[in-house]
């Protein structure tokens, strides 16, 4: 649930606002008040943003005894032999969730965009969005539920897929779909919110032009909406690519309730938690948050200096 | 000639009708896809184990279960599941509270006064938003580890009390809603800056105040990982954290766990709700604000 940046309303602002005359807030010859207001954030910022990323980089680069340990941490981390699976099985995840994400989203928000009573539309976008209360473990443990054929109110469905018992339904070829699936349940209506305001700044005459001209509303859809929605379609792309690379909770809550059938090292972010609390190993577990930790800010910064993703049409 | 121009135009709307049930065929199927699990989650608890298995999947217990569940929940460990419930106010409160002592005058600065490292201070904002909450926690728990706040309150208090995109939002509000003429005028009239701040700017920020804490509390309510990782003890546990106790004390899921103390299905169920109870409220009253902030920062007018 993240807004998107307008990085280059950012920069533009902040370099017409040095051209004007006299920087406001700065009584001649005292500290910038500036600096009071933002003093407790840039507490914060140090202390849960700044300092903890930089201590990670100091423990990842020690052994134990606090000795300089080169890349021996990422050396042991990468060769176990547990991380590559790790690696698979969420990249696996990543990609069966960005397309259902990106299809899916799209496809939603151009129809519930079409639909002209206000009440309908209104409606579509509450109900859509409304599983996004239930994040987290709430929502998995829905899930569970929804999985366990002896339960569920689709079990109908689940039986016609040959799949009879909760063992059957977790196998480990069905995980990552099934991530996906609850991610997408969780988290896809939110964009699709996002994206049908997108559809609500493309301009009614240009669409209406396009109808005069002939032109269908597949082909509106296609021609006009999509391309505007491109820009969008990339924000969520890189953020939802960004919060899968951290999949923990949805493992490790169904590690704990398949008796460890799906095992409790199945995600990377699973796999430090493991060195931190299984091996006390936090030089290790340094290793991986950092891997990981770098991997978002790479992500993030791309997203914030390549401007272009947002540049105005 | 007419023949030839009424052709294609039947064909365009038969095409455009068949068009349009497809796309109603999707939205229905999603809108089940979406609402399914809810509706039967309500229905579940409602229902004896026994029942949840055997009757229709969407038909109505009675009020003698939904009691049995209810209070199979709350005995739980001898009123666990209350101790929690009160924890996740306190920690979502606490952090609340902290947010918005923090992150309002600090998006007003960034937004409308000058100095040296404010641009570097917007990129950071910017940067830590983006990058998913979750991938700080472990580097979090290493540094809390050493100064020796693991399992307090405020392990969990403080980081969620950072929380960059609250101050983006407040950000975007002071730099677009606010007139600067504004703040020139009441610092004519002779107000100090902290003043312009509290007695001016600070009364115009009303609905932003609402939205940062909307997402605060719904984010931090439903946080699972820093919690999970932060606090070692049950007695410590916010809800969400929680209802993992809840599932391994439930044999259908957990078999070696059937003993006096275990759940029931329907009863984890309840547990289900219960845990989002807040959220699901705040939801429903605050469905404008929620649309209205999510595309905040997208708009170009």
């Amino acid at each position: 649930m993240t807004l998107a940046p307008a990085s280059d309303e950012l920069t533009a602002g902040a370099t017409s606002r040095r051209r004007s005359a006299r920087p406001e807030g700065r009584p001649p010859g005292r500290v910038p008040i500036g600096y009071v207001f933002v003093s407790l954030y840039t507490l914060l910022a140090l202390a849960f943003g700044i300092i903890p990323a930089l201590y990670a980089v100091v423990l990842a680069f020690t052994t134990t005894d606090g000795g300089f340990a080169g890349f021996d941490n990422f050396v042991k981390v990468v060769t176990d032999f547990r991380f590559l699976p790790a690696v698979l099985h969420v990249t696996l995840y990543l990609v069966i969730w960005l397309v259902m994400l990106v299809i899916f989203v799209v496809i939603l928000a151009l129809i519930v965009h079409a639909v002209k009573a206000r009440w309908a539309g209104t409606t579509l976008r509450f109900v859509y969005y409304l599983p996004g209360a239930l994040a987290g473990a709430s929502s998995v443990l829905l899930w569970l539920f929804v999985l366990d054929p002896t339960a569920s109110p689709v079990s109908g469905l689940l039986h016609l897929m040959g799949l009879n018992s909760f063992v059957q339904v977790i196998q480990p070829g069905n995980l990552p779909v099934i991530f996906a699936i609850i991610a997408f349940w969780t988290g896809a209506g939110g964009w699709i919110v996002i994206m049908y305001g997108a559809l609500n700044n493309v301009s009614t005459e240009v669409i209406e032009a396009a109808r005069i001209d002939g032109a269908n509303a597949a082909q509106i859809a296609m021609r006009i909406q999509l391309p505007m929605l491109r820009k969008w379609i990339a924000y969520m792309g890189v953020m939802s690519l960004a919060a899968g690379t951290q999949l923990f909770v949805e493992p490790q809550l169904l590690s704990q309730a398949s008796n460890a059938v799906v095992p409790n090292d199945y995600s990377l972010n699973q796999l430090a938690y493991q060195y931190a609390f299984q091996q006390n190993d936090f030089n290790g577990a340094a290793a991986i948050s950092l891997i990981l930790l770098v991997v978002a800010l790479l992500l993030s910064w791309v997203f914030v200096t390549r401007g272009g993703l947002f540049e105005k049409e | 000639m007419t023949a030839l121009s009424t052709q294609p135009r039947r064909d365009g709307r038969l095409r455009s009708w068949s068009g349009r049930s497809v796309a109603g065929l999707i939205l229905v199927l999603f809108v089940l896809f979406f609402v399914i699990p809810i509706i039967w989650l309500l229905f579940a608890v409602t229902k004896s184990s026994r029942a949840l298995i055997v009757s229709n999947p969407f038909s109505i217990g009675s009020w003698t279960d939904f009691m049995a569940n209810w209070n199979q929940l709350f005995g739980f460990q001898d009123g666990a599941v209350t101790l929690w419930i009160g924890n996740s106010a306190l920690y979502t409160l606490g952090a609340l509270a902290i947010t918005l002592v923090v992150s309002i005058p600090a998006g007003y600065a960034l937004a409308l006064t000058e100095f040296r490292l404010r641009k570097a201070l917007l990129v950071l904002t910017l940067v830590v938003m983006l990058i998913p909450s979750t991938a700080l926690v472990l580097p979090v728990f290493l540094e809390l580890n050493t100064v020796g706040l693991i399992g307090t309150p405020l392990s969990v208090i403080l980081p969620m009390s950072f929380f960059p995109f609250g101050v983006y939002l407040t950000y975007i509000y002071f730099s677009t809603s606010i007139p600067r003429d504004l703040l020139a005028a009441a610092r004519i009239d002779g107000c100090s800056e902290i003043e312009v701040f509290t007695r001016v700017a600070l009364p115009l920020a009303a609905p932003i105040v609402a939205l940062v804490a909307f997402f605060s509390f719904v984010q931090n309510w439903n946080n699972f990982f820093l919690p999970f990782v932060m606090l070692p003890s049950s007695d410590g546990y916010p809800i969400q954290v929680g209802l993992t106790s809840l599932l391994s004390s439930t044999p259908a899921f957990n078999p070696s766990s059937a003993g006096s103390d275990s759940v029931q299905l329907p009863t984890l169920a309840l547990a289900t709700i219960v845990s989002i109870l807040p959220v699901l409220v705040v939801f429903l009253f605050s469905q404008r604000y929620l649309v209205a902030g999510m595309t905040a920062g997208g708009t170009k007018e």
